[in-house]
């Protein structure tokens, strides 16, 4: 594998730009993911239908879609979650950028695409262990030993997740312990200690109240600029208020890339529209 | 069903309300009724085993009968033998079960294809559980006693119960790792976990709770079971103890306990018990008592680990 750090590149500015084609964006803005021809199979079932799609680096990019429509299963397919379970295929290319390794190529280890791709998901899911080794665990898998600079990262994400004034005092309670939408922080800040390339957000909303939900909303807004955020949701609003790009899918396919503001308020396929105003899904 | 169709019957025949109502909580404490002296048969008959295992034995549980060999007069007779061969057998027994039972439960959850083979020993895991002790006895004894040339030994027979108790061990660990929620292996995986290291960070820490209990019940099985180790030829009259582990000279431990001929406390029970007259009950008695009261300690360590995992380890 390519050493991590020399993959690492400065996050450039969000800018809001104009409608990206149907599949690209603007060859202006640097990609930080690109699938092409990307086709992903259970068994039998073919899930994902030759997705092309490009994630802009440091935006936040939205996945739409009723349920069953592989959004999901495109997002769990960047970290290679898939390959937790037997009978599962990908076919074709999720090219990571700026080397332009496939991360689905099964001869790519797929705890070195872990380490650089993190992962939020629908339930909470701390581990019922503190809340300071829930964050310190992704550093002490990559050799952090040295208690000072685990202190300090601990603290310094769990500062991004909003969530150090709260637990400060107590960091050596349970993660469990905590409340669902303070879990659902502790999530982040285990999945950002580890200063990802991409952050890929699986529902992280749907369990959770309204005011923890605009909590976790203000955070992956946040986000933007410094990380590269993938978020799948069935929340319109949701897409249409974090994201700077969206993609509408449909049974397997990507119907509509575009601008978020562009995809929500003129949409060029019927299919999107029908979706987006809530008269099929 | 029954309570849908009496209800419907009742409001057919123009019944009020009332004793339908009346009829359905009827029904409810009849089955409660059933299930609790369905409870009481199980609870009273070894309350009842027990307390007449304490009146017929506690008189004859004294010092002298724990640090006394067997003897031919009740009253100088001993268990010394008996629990030592016991403590050191279930030793044994625990040393090769619990890490061969824990790693091949680790295997089957966490490495193995799912393939025909798989299932297929998946199968036979369980199966093996309910195989009669007597046939690993027979095996013991023709494979540890004459192939290996083990001897009628301590080792002999801690193999032999760890083999006869393996499966238990195996379905509980695996039981206790298949608890553990898919989300919480998937957060760790996500972070960039090897497998092993789930295993070992999350896996076992999260599961040790249900693993010990297995292993509880497990060596709570082995301590009772006297089939195998007749069979495998051990002896009922016993004067010496297994030679010390700990020696003067160098290199200070002897592993010539595990080659020593023994006796475990079922055994010497079996022996009183059988003879002719009622001199030896009492004897065997206490000696019961003693063998309870190892359970129940064993059975206290598990409770407590239990508890201590489950303060700790909540979803």
């Amino acid at each position: 594998m390519v050493n991590e750090a020399a993959l690492r590149t400065p996050p450039p500015a969000v800018r809001a730009g104009v409608a990206a084609s149907a599949a690209e964006a603007p060859a202006e803005r640097r990609v930080k993911l690109r699938c092409r021809d990307f086709h992903f199979y259970y068994g039998a079932f073919h899930a994902l239908k030759g997705i092309n799609l490009a994630f802009e680096e440091g935006a936040v990019t939205a996945l739409i879609g009723p349920s069953g429509c592989g959004k999901s299963t495109l997002l769990r397919s960047f970290n290679r979650m898939h390959d937790l379970y037997p009978g599962t295929r990908y076919e074709g290319e999720v090219l990571m950028e700026p080397y332009g390794v496939n991360i689905v190529d099964r001869r790519v280890d797929a705890m070195a695409v872990r380490m650089r791709i993190g992962m939020v998901f629908q339930k909470p899911n701390p581990f019922p262990k503190s809340i300071y080794e829930n964050v310190a665990y992704g550093l002490r898998l990559r050799g952090e030993r040295r208690r000072a600079a685990l202190d300090e990262k601990v603290e310094a994400a769990l500062r991004d997740a909003a969530l150090w004034d709260e637990v400060k005092d107590r960091l050596r309670e349970p993660g469990t312990a905590l409340s669902g939408g303070q879990q659902q922080r502790l999530c982040i800040a285990r999945a950002m200690a580890t200063d990802p390339e991409v952050i890929l957000f699986d529902e992280p909303t749907s369990a959770l109240d309204p005011i923890a939900t605009a909590k976790i909303e203000d955070l992956v807004q946040q986000l933007a600029g410094r990380v590269t955020v993938v978020i799948v949701t069935h929340n319109m609003q949701q897409a249409a208020r974090v994201s700077q790009h969206t993609a509408f899918m449909y049974l397997g396919e990507v119907v509509e890339f575009g601008e978020t503001g562009q995809i929500f308020t003129a949409p060029r396929i019927q299919q999107t529209q029908d979706y987006i105003t809530g008269r099929f899904g | 069903m029954s309570g849908g169709a009496l209800s419907a019957e009742a409001a057919a025949r123009g019944m009020p309300r009332a004793s339908v109502g009346r009829l359905r909580s009827n029904a409810d404490l009849i089955f409660a009724a059933i299930g609790l002296v369905a409870l009481m048969i199980g609870v009273l008959t070894l309350t009842a085993l027990i307390v007449d295992l304490a009146v017929r034995g506690l008189p004859r549980l004294d010092l002298q009968f724990l640090t006394s060999f067997p003897s031919r007069r009740p009253a100088q007779a001993g268990i010394l033998s008996a629990w030592v061969g016991t403590a050191l057998v279930m030793l044994v027994t625990a040393v090769v079960t619990i890490p061969l039972g824990i790693a091949a439960a680790i295997y089957l959850e966490e490495y193995a294809p799912k393939n025909r083979l798989t299932a297929v020993i998946e199968v036979n895991v369980s199966n093996l559980a309910g195989v009669p002790s007597i046939i690993y006895g027979l095996l013991a004894l023709g494979l540890f006693v004459y192939l290996l040339g083990l001897g009628r030994s301590i080792l002999t027979a801690g193999l032999t119960l760890a083999l006869l108790v393996l499966p238990i061990i195996i379905v509980a660990t695996r039981e206790a790792l298949r608890a553990v929620p898919p989300t919480v292996r998937e957060a760790a995986y996500a972070l960039g976990a090897t497998r092993w290291r789930v295993i070992a960070d999350h896996l076992l820490p999260y599961s040790s709770g249900g693993i010990a209990t297995g292993v509880i019940i497990a060596l709570s099985r082995a301590i009772g079971e006297t089939a195998p180790l007749i069979t495998i030829g051990a002896l009922t009259f016993i004067a010496f103890l297994p030679a010390p582990p700990v020696r003067p000279e160098f290199p200070f431990v002897s592993f010539q306990w595990l080659f020593d001929p023994f006796t475990v406390l079922p055994i010497q029970m079996f022996n009183w018990v059988s003879r002719p007259g009622t001199d030896f009950l009492p004897n065997a008695a206490a000696a019961g008592l003693v063998l309870i009261l190892m359970t129940i300690a064993m059975n206290l360590t598990a409770i407590y680990i239990r508890i201590r995992v489950r303060r700790k380890v909540k979803w």
